[in-house]
């Protein structure tokens, strides 16, 4: 037969040959992303897939031929582009040459400390030296040592022994979107640092870690504790936002010493931030409780499971089902959720929460799934946030925004605060809390303006609301997104979500999506939020919501995972409810004074790390996790605490053996939001705009002790304009009283007028009304 | 290099306050003669014209001022305020003697002057005289005047065929207040 030589490149991709293998790559790319792509090694500092590229190492060399002629010298690999017919050969003589004298050059002033270095073992310098460097040194004279800067508490800086890859500068610069680490000096005293010394305060801050090829810049809480080599890897998920980042624990003997990013191109890509990363410290604290406690005659008692669980039967089936609330917290499992559920049946209750700091119910919301997917979040052209602080709410969310809004994307912006961005924002609606809703309105009387028809609900507010050029700009921009250049989407933060008028806003941002052909993204507030919401675990016909649990106090409650008071929308109202019970048996890994107090019995279970779960993220991906980390003492997974109480209770649902027959029998029921819209009530004077800090959102981030060190947790304060202030009387520095708390004032320019922001999750801020609330405020 | 630690000084910067008018006269020139997104390449004229207005010497405050002006990550301005050996970090003298001590000017002397300098000023190089009235420039490399060695640079000045004699006069005719500001300091010939 004679074939005829088929043309079989695709048109973008070009034929190279490399190590005489041929292989077809896409056109533009370099060297070597082909390599990489092949499988083909080729040692490198500076270049990071995820990065700018540099060739600034020039440890990539290769020898490289074009047309048949070799290239007069070697060429970086990380910088050459691909063309057609081009040979390249990574092992010649030339090559290794080229990169053996490299890597001399690198050593040169590079520390032999590796036996105390933490790099140690696992060091792309180490690695790269034996596998292309000479064995001996020629190098007599002294080396160079570099002055240590102090960035911070969460990374460990040895400067000496930096290569000047320049990969944490492009990280802080290009990802982080920060730009706080830079080149300085030159020659043979260019250092990387801040310059004026300061704490690098980027949300990303740990993943400089991980690109530094070398020790110079190592994880601060880990530094000393371990050998790469001791550590076991278990893959697990982060567990403080929605996205559910995948992630490494480094366990030594059951025991989580540091966390490392587990690539995923879906979720969060090669990166983590730094609360997935540094949460595993608040594991380990003074309150985390190992074995169960009875309350008796006012007495806590350790005691044994046996008489625990005996204890907190009795005290569930002690009231009927009608006065038992169960809350639960919104990152609990789906496997415990569900089993809630089965025991809030068997008990005959319908009061079953996880939306804790949900302060409208007028639509029955529950967490939704992205409309617009996480991966395509960094290709939309044009974006609405509406209440949100994105940076802290999900940092790696607010990164894909960041890299969408570098390539051009307009982010517009209607918040209760300036909150602090990452990238210039195209407009931006400032105004307090009780403003929000009519600052949105406006948005949506701007869409009507443009040709869309209002749902009948909305019609009347809508047609009372004033617009605005900027109104109208932001509607065309996402309009031209959504319809000629790709992507437009409409984000809905937590600052919205638990907004006392959530419903208002969520209908309103929902027509605005509609009306212009945006995708619609509401953050779920909590890292499970989408999957209890998908099984369920919401209030059963005539049963209490969160908040009605608390106003209409019931004489028992169940709590699971959550801390008091503030795991709470309203901290003051959780407390006066817990404490006016009969009863409260609560599931918790920490027994904190305030749950003591409140509390009758208290059942150790398991954190995350430590249980097999599943999690749902904000794009409805199931995310299943095994046990990485051993629970200290008794301490117990959830699922199976629930199911020695439900087995003892005699309840329907809990005859199963093990994990694989519980989760068979999981079944959906997913919650159904109605329409419905909350009472407009105007509030007066000045609103607390209160939003949950970033290393203080949940139980285990609170007691992580370097983030909490971290310069973005901000100590409690009030925080006023100075305009506002000045109409108060008050000035910077003072001490004011709010309710019952005395706290210092912050003159913040980025607060609206009429707003008092005063962060939650604070044992300071604990009583104060409740976001969105009126707040009185006065000197001391 | 170690970090100044001037982070709490330079955070809330206000560069209308800091940058006099002149200063931003300067940089606003500068700043047109590129396209609008390209502010970074009028960086080292605008540190240039805050060094200027701060009688030879970058403060940290003026470095990040001159970032705030033109909109840049402070920690560009930082970089390229510790990059070149024109751009001072550190408090000198007013006047800026800049003696060429690369190969041409070497071989007609410079080294004699550079003594010559030392002794009559009792600085050493990279030094300034304790009034403040004269810096000696640290290792300047090659001025591109090697055809008038030995040559020098004083505020920005050359001055050439160096002798001894040229040399005290040039020295003593400088003033305590340092640099005429009235005409710019840029290299003229």
């Amino acid at each position: 037969m004679s074939a005829q030589p088929t043309q079989n490149t695709a048109p973008n991709l070009v034929n190279i040959e490399v190590d005489g293998k041929p292989i077809q790559v896409p056109k533009g790319s370099m060297i070597i992303e082909a390599t990489d792509r092949a499988g083909i090694p080729i040692p490198r500092f500076c270049y990071h897939r995820k990065l700018p590229i540099a060739a600034s190492c020039r440890q990539c060399l290769v020898e490289v031929e074009m047309g048949g002629r070799p290239m007069p010298k070697p060429q970086p690999a990380c910088a050459t582009p691909v063309a057609e017919g081009m040979k390249v050969l990574t092992r010649s003589d030339k090559a290794l040459h080229a990169q053996r004298n490299v890597m001399e050059f690198l050593l040169i002033n590079h520390p032999l400390d590796c036996p105390i270095c933490d790099q140690g073992g696992e060091c792309e310098l180490q690695d790269m030296a034996l596998g292309y460097g000479r064995s001996v040194s020629r190098f007599t004279e002294r080396k160079r040592t570099v002055t240590d800067e102090n960035i911070g508490p969460l990374v460990a800086t040895e400067m000496t022994r930096c290569i000047h890859c320049t990969r944490c500068v492009r990280f802080i610069s290009e990802i982080a979107g920060t730009y706080e680490f830079g080149s300085m000096d030159r020659g043979d005293r260019h250092v990387i640092g801040t310059y004026i010394g300061k704490n690098v305060e980027s949300e990303l801050s740990g993943n400089i870690i991980d690109v530094c090829p070398v020790g110079a810049l190592t994880d601060k809480p880990f530094q000393f504790k371990a050998r790469a080599w001791e550590l076991v890897a278990k893959p697990s998920i982060g567990y403080h936002d929605a996205l559910g980042s995948n992630l490494w624990l480094h366990t030594r003997r059951g025991e989580v010493l540091r966390t490392v990013p587990r690539d995923n191109e879906a979720v969060n890509e090669c990166w983590l931030s730094d609360r997935d990363r540094y949460s595993h410290q608040g594991m380990v604290a003074a309150d985390r409780i190992g074995a169960p406690e009875v309350k008796r005659n006012g007495q806590w008692q350790a005691t044994t499971w046996e008489d625990a669980l005996q204890a907190a039967g009795e005290a569930l089936k002690k009231v009927p089902g009608s006065e038992l609330g169960i809350l639960l917290h919104p990152a609990t499992s789906n496997e415990e959720g569900d089993l809630l559920m089965r025991l809030a049946r068997g008990l005959g209750s319908a009061h079953v929460d996880h939306r804790l700091r949900q302060l409208d119910f007028a639509d029955h919301a529950v967490a939704q799934p992205f409309a617009l997917p996480v991966t395509e979040v960094d290709q939309i052209r044009a974006a609405l946030l509406v209440g949100s602080d994105l940076r802290h709410e999900m940092p790696l969310l607010n990164h894909r925004l960041h890299q969408a809004a570098k390539k051009g994307a307009k982010v517009y912006a209607v918040n209760p605060a300036h909150f602090d961005f990452n990238y210039k924002l195209a407009g931006e609606a400032v105004v307090a809390p009780q403003a929000l809703v009519d600052a949105l309105l406006a948005l949506a009387r701007a869409a009507v303006a443009a040709g869309a028809a209002a749902p009948a609900a909305l019609a009347e507010a809508v047609a009372a609301a004033q617009y605005d050029q900027g109104d109208s700009d932001a509607i065309a921009a996402l309009k031209q997104a959504a319809s000629e250049q790709g992507k437009a989407v409409v984000i809905l933060g937590e600052a919205a979500v638990t907004h006392p008028q959530a419903s208002w806003l969520r209908a309103v941002a929902r027509f605005v999506a509609d009306a212009t052909g945006a995708g619609y993204d509401e953050l779920p507030v909590g890292a499970n939020a989408v999957g209890l919401a998908r099984l369920g675990v919401v209030p059963g016909n005539g049963g209490l919501d969160a908040q009605a649990m608390l106003a209409q106090p019931r004489k028992s409650y169940l709590l699971y995972g959550v801390e008091p008071p503030h795991d709470f929308a309203d901290g003051g109202a959780a407390l006066r409810a817990l404490h006016g019970a009969d009863q409260v048996v609560a599931f918790s890994a920490y027994a904190s004074a305030a749950l003591r107090e409140v509390a009758d019995v208290i059942l150790p279970i398991a954190l995350l790390p430590e249980i097999d779960a599943t999690l749902v993220n904000v794009d409805g991906l199931a995310q299943g996790v095994a046990a990485g980390a051993k629970a200290p003492g008794q301490a117990r997974p959830g699922w199976k605490v629930l199911r020695a109480l439900g087995g003892a209770l005699q309840l329907v649902g809990f005859e199963f053996d093990d994990l694989a027959g519980l989760r068979d029998g999981i079944a959906e029921r997913a919650a159904m939001p109605r329409s419905g819209l909350a009472v407009r009530t105007a509030v007066n004077g000045l609103t607390r705009l209160a939003t949950w800090p970033i290393y203080r959102s949940d139980a285990v981030l609170r007691r992580a002790t370097a983030l909490n060190a971290h310069p973005l947790n901000r100590a409690p304060a009030v925080r006023l304009n100075a305009a506002e202030a000045g109409r108060h009387g008050l000035a910077a520095g003072d001490q004011v009283r709010a309710a019952d708390a005395l706290l210092p004032l912050v003159i913040d320019a980025a607060v609206p007028d009429g707003t008092a922001w005063i962060e939650a999750a604070q044992d300071l801020t604990v009583t104060l009304p409740p976001y969105g609330a009126a707040i009185t405020l006065g000197k001391a | 290099m170690k970090a100044t630690g001037h982070y709490e000084q330079v955070r809330n910067v206000d560069p209308l306050v800091e940058l006099n008018e002149h200063t931003r006269h300067h940089i606003d020139e500068w700043v047109a003669k590129f396209p609008p997104d390209r502010k970074r390449s009028a960086l080292i004229q605008a540190l240039f014209g805050a060094q200027e207005q701060n009688h030879g010497f970058l403060t940290d405050e003026l470095i990040t001022a001159v970032a705030k002006y033109l909109d840049l990550p402070a920690i560009w301005a930082y970089e390229v305020a510790s990059f070149y050996s024109m751009l001072e970090t550190k408090p000198v003298g007013r006047n800026n003697v800049a003696i060429c001590t690369n190969i041409s000017c070497w071989l007609n002397g410079a080294e004699g002057l550079v003594h010559h300098c030392e002794k009559k000023l009792g600085i050493k190089l990279g030094e300034s005289t304790p009034d403040g009235r004269v810096y000696l420039k640290k290792e300047e490399e090659c001025i591109a005047a090697c055809v008038y060695a030995p040559a020098m640079t004083v505020n920005g000045h050359y001055h050439e065929h160096l002798t001894i004699e040229k040399l005290d006069e040039i020295l003593d005719g400088l003033s305590m207040d340092g640099p005429d500001h009235a005409h710019d300091a840029e290299g003229k010939h």
